[in-house]
């Protein structure tokens, strides 16, 4: 039902985006270039009117601040590097249906005031910013409300080592129906963020190594994330206050450490994800406050703990799930979980099918008595593959009795689920 | 030669050994005697350094044996019992106790061919007959030139023709100048061997004394009547 | 003492245990890497191996081992050979047999399977402990005469490090909950050398990230190489302890 919806938005931009193309039909092609006649951008950009095209050849640009406050296309040739120089906003957006393709930007300012981007969009839209290299830049591509806006196929890359001194990859603010497809950021303090962003679709984005998290939202509904790729970012990924957001067959691994999360689920209401790898993270899912989440068909493999289910989530659902190789399948801070857990596959799973339906026989606990014990006792994990602990750990199993009952999985896979 | 300084040594509360003096020459063939659990394998035990005593010296050709233990370059020793490691073959046995030993002077193999120890050369310890175990105690007591010999009960388990080989090769050796102290229950097996008779009990020697002596003081022909006349008079 | 150490090591041989050991080890720690479906689980298996087999088999054989040496020892002391040379070279030679063997056993399929760091961290490891509870073993045998008890003994010994210990570990944690018992709790780590391979291993494998501060607090201690050195030096002191004391009692005992 919320993955049709998301379809629906997203068709709608594509209509959107044939629309805009349409705009400028007998538009001028200005020619910026160091050797020839119009070696400025800002001289183009004054002579030229709605609607025309800025072609930039190759070059180095150095003209501080560049303002667009008409409908033009900025096309560069091989790259032309607009350059920042650590002083200015690269390029700031200021008109309807501007198109920056091919450019390399780099070196933004860096005052923190006035958080200036490579590209920053000020209340806009019909907005496409397409197959540019941003390097070095403060924030990268930075959009405030603007709708109807297009990031797609950049390649944003930064090199900050603390975070205060960097800024986000792609940041969004008070935007609407923007697509963000196929982009690489890395080594930006966050790689995605928005913040009341609404009926938007992130597909197909890489973000990998940022300092805090690979993707970052809060108060952004009814928004859809297929198809990314986040790997080793600080803290993982970290999504709050928000409802209605679909995910789907993202990957997300290697978030390894003492606060890093694979996602950190914060607040959140009737979302739904399916498909999703969860892969070599501290924690897969930690779960904090939310409700009405549905996540079917994901794979959780090789984390500390799979899942972890904060007393205050409830009516959650797993189904078909994967669980393969975790330290811990699930862990909780209550005794009372109102969660659901079905048909999941858990390779931990001791039990037995005699009739021969796939299904196991017996009941699943995912929380084992250790991590219940860890739960309250942190250190406690240093007994972790301790003798002692798998012999309370299997007690515990034949008799439960610490554990509470409810959390449990009545109709266990004997094999893994198709994915 | 050796010198047995008031030694004692008691195992729990039993005493094995009390304040215990003696002498011993070179030259000489002892025997050494008395009642189960008099102290005499305590006492043997105490010179090899297998039993450590709480009190007193012994002093081997004039150094004390608790500093140095090369003193048992010059021991050879039979025990009453020979324990070897069970797997061990009896070549190997006899190879290490070489490579121990490590002695530069020409080895004595007598024994070694009379029982002809060749032909069992890769039998394993845990095979052997209680006699068998005898010999090679024996053979390997014998092989190395040493000052003095200890030799707890030799002719225990030996069939006849063996325990002749072997009371033969204790005389040679006494020929030899070579201290021999044996222990043995059967005195009479000894009349030929023997020039001193020591008698332990409790821990104490009562009796050290020249056997010619001994016979002549006691009017009997034997030692062993000697030591019942003894015993009988109450003596003892 | 090379010529005693020799024919210890091919009494050793000879006893077919320790040969059965290896293949032992070998069969468990191939079967471990080649069925489980994750190189990680595989790794987990072997840890197993390392923390309660080879601890258990080393102290049991040693003790029983020195127990039946009896014979070889009285043999040596009727001849000119130190008493603490005799000590020594059972020691060596058991030592360098039981980890001879583990290393073939199980440090190869560590080497193939696992990555070197953690492969040679390990092999290392279950080498400390063989060495540690032969020593232990030893020391049983010096403590009581009668076999049957020194072999009980040695068994307790390997129940307490091996699952008592932890136990208390535990019962701390829960005692003490509310008090930050962190550097605590590594001081009593130290008294156990199970728990101590246990531990060094355990950060490599990367779990300290799941202990929150205690976590930080451990990697900082066990994770650098410092840590490793201290921890290590430990374990080598828990190998000659014991040892030394066993000594000191076999240079006074009657044979």
């Amino acid at each position: 039902m919320i993955f049709k919806r998301a379809i629906i938005v997203f068709i709608f931009l594509k209509i959107s985006l044939l629309m805009l193309t349409t705009y400028s039909a007998n538009a001028t092609v200005w020619t910026v270039s160091p050797t020839t006649q119009t070696k400025s951008i800002k001289q183009a950009l004054e002579t030229a009117h709605a609607g025309d095209t800025i072609h930039i050849l190759k070059g180095t640009y150095k003209e501080g601040n560049i303002i667009i406050d008409k409908p033009i296309t900025l096309f560069g040739e091989d790259f032309p590097i607009l350059d920042g120089e650590l002083k200015n906003e690269v390029i700031s957006i200021k008109s309807n249906d501007v198109t920056i393709k091919g450019l390399q930007l780099q070196n933004s300012g860096r005052m923190v005031m006035s958080d200036p981007g490579a590209v920053k969009v000020y209340d806009s839209k019909n907005i496409i910013i397409e197959q540019n290299i941003l390097l070095n830049n403060y924030f990268g591509i930075y959009l405030q409300y603007s709708n109807h806006c297009i990031i797609k196929n950049n390649i944003i890359k930064a090199t900050q080592k603390a975070e205060n001194q960097s800024g986000n990859g792609i940041h969004c603010w008070k935007s609407d129906s923007i697509q963000i497809i196929g982009n690489k950021i890395v080594g930006h303090r966050d790689g995605i963020y928005f913040e009341f962003v609404k009926n938007s679709v992130i597909w197909r984005n890489r973000s990998i190594n940022n300092l805090r998290y690979g993707l970052h939202f809060m108060f952004s509904n009814d928004n859809t994330y297929i198809s990314n790729y986040f790997r080793s970012n600080g803290a993982g990924v970290a999504v709050m206050y928000s409802k209605k957001v679909t995910m789907i067959h993202n990957t997300i691994e290697e978030n390894w450490g003492d606060a890093a999360y694979g996602i950190l689920f914060k607040e959140l209401s009737d979302c739904y994800l399916s498909g999703n790898i969860f892969k070599r993270n501290t924690t897969g899912i930690l779960f904090d406050g939310c409700s009405r989440t549905l996540l079917e068909h994901n794979t959780f493999q090789a984390n500390g703990w799979a899942i972890r289910l904060q007393a205050s989530s409830i009516d959650n659902r797993l189904e078909k799930n994967n669980f393969i190789g975790n330290t811990f399948d699930a862990t909780t801070n209550g005794t009372l979980t109102l969660n659901h857990f079905s048909e999941n596959y858990w390779d931990k799973y001791e039990g037995y099918d005699l009739d021969k339906d796939k299904i196991g026989d017996v009941p699943y606990h995912p929380l084992s008595l250790y991590a219940v014990i860890i739960e309250k006792n942190p250190p406690a994990m240093l007994l972790y593959r301790s003798f002692m602990i798998s012999l309370l750990d299997k007690s515990e199993k034949l008799i439960p009795s610490l554990t509470p009952e409810n959390f449990i999985d009545k109709s266990p896979k004997m094999i893994p689920n198709k994915i | 030669m050796i010198e047995v300084q008031q030694i004692t040594k008691h195992f729990g509360k039993f005493k094995a050994l009390d304040n215990l003096n003696l002498t011993l020459n070179q030259g000489e063939s002892i025997a050494l005697i008395g009642p189960n659990g008099c102290g005499k394998t305590t006492l043997i035990k105490s010179i090899l350094g297998m039993v450590l005593p709480e009190k007193g010296n012994i002093i081997f050709d004039g150094k004390n044996i608790q500093k140095d233990i090369s003193y048992r370059n010059h021991i050879g020793y039979m025990p009453q019992i020979g324990r070897y490691p069970e797997n061990m073959t009896i070549g190997q046995v006899i190879d290490m106790v070489k490579g121990i030993r490590n002695c530069t002077q020409p080895l004595d193999y007598t024994l070694y061919h009379e029982f002809e120890i060749e032909k069992l050369l890769n039998k394993t310890m845990r095979t052997l007959s209680g006699g068998t175990t005898q010999k090679v105690s024996a053979t390997l007591a014998f092989m190395f030139p040493v000052k003095l010999l200890i030799l707890d009960e030799p002719t225990a388990g030996l069939d006849p023709i063996a325990s002749e080989i072997l009371k033969q090769k204790i005389i040679d050796a006494r020929n030899n100048g070579v201290l021999v102290l044996i222990t043995s229950h059967l005195l009479s097996e000894l009349e030929n061997i023997i020039s001193q008779i020591i008698f332990m009990q409790e821990g104490k020697v009562i009796l050290h004394k020249d056997t010619e002596l001994l016979k002549e003081s006691t009017g009997q022909h034997s030692i062993a009547q000697s030591i019942i006349h003894l015993l009988k008079s109450g003596s003892l | 003492m090379m010529r005693i150490l020799k024919y210890v090591i091919i009494d050793i041989l000879k006893n077919r245990i320790v040969l059965v050991y290896t293949i032992m080890l070998a069969l468990f720690s191939w079967s471990a890497f080649s069925l489980e479906d994750n190189a990680a689980k595989g790794l987990l298996t072997v840890l197993n191996i390392i923390l309660l087999t080879v601890p258990l088999v080393s102290v049991l054989f040693s003790t029983i081992y020195v127990y039946n040496s009896n014979e070889f020892i009285e043999l040596l002391l009727s001849h000119p050979v130190k008493r603490s040379m005799i000590w020594k070279a059972l020691f060596s030679g058991l030592s360098l047999s039981m980890v001879i063997a583990f290393l073939i056993g199980t440090g190869i399929p560590l080497l193939l399977f696992a990555d070197t760091s953690t492969a040679l961290l390990m092999m290392a490891g279950g080498s400390l402990l063989t060495v540690i509870f032969i020593a232990i073993a030893f020391l049983c045998s010096m403590i009581t005469r009668d076999k049957a008890k020194g072999i009980g003994l040695s068994i307790m010994l390997w129940i307490y490090f091996a699952l008592l210990f932890d136990g208390l570990v535990l019962f701390l944690f829960f005692q003490f909950a509310e008090y930050p018992i962190e550097s605590v709790v590594v001081g009593l780590s130290a008294l156990s050398p199970i728990d101590l391979c246990r531990i060094l291993i355990l950060m490599k494998l990367d779990v300290s990230a799941m202990m929150g501060f205690t976590g930080a607090v451990f990697q900082k201690l066990f994770g650098t190489n410092w840590g490793l050195m201290a921890s290590f030096s430990l374990l080598a002191m828990w190998s000659v302890a014991p040892f030394y004391l066993s000594l000191r009692k076999f240079k006074k005992k009657d044979l």
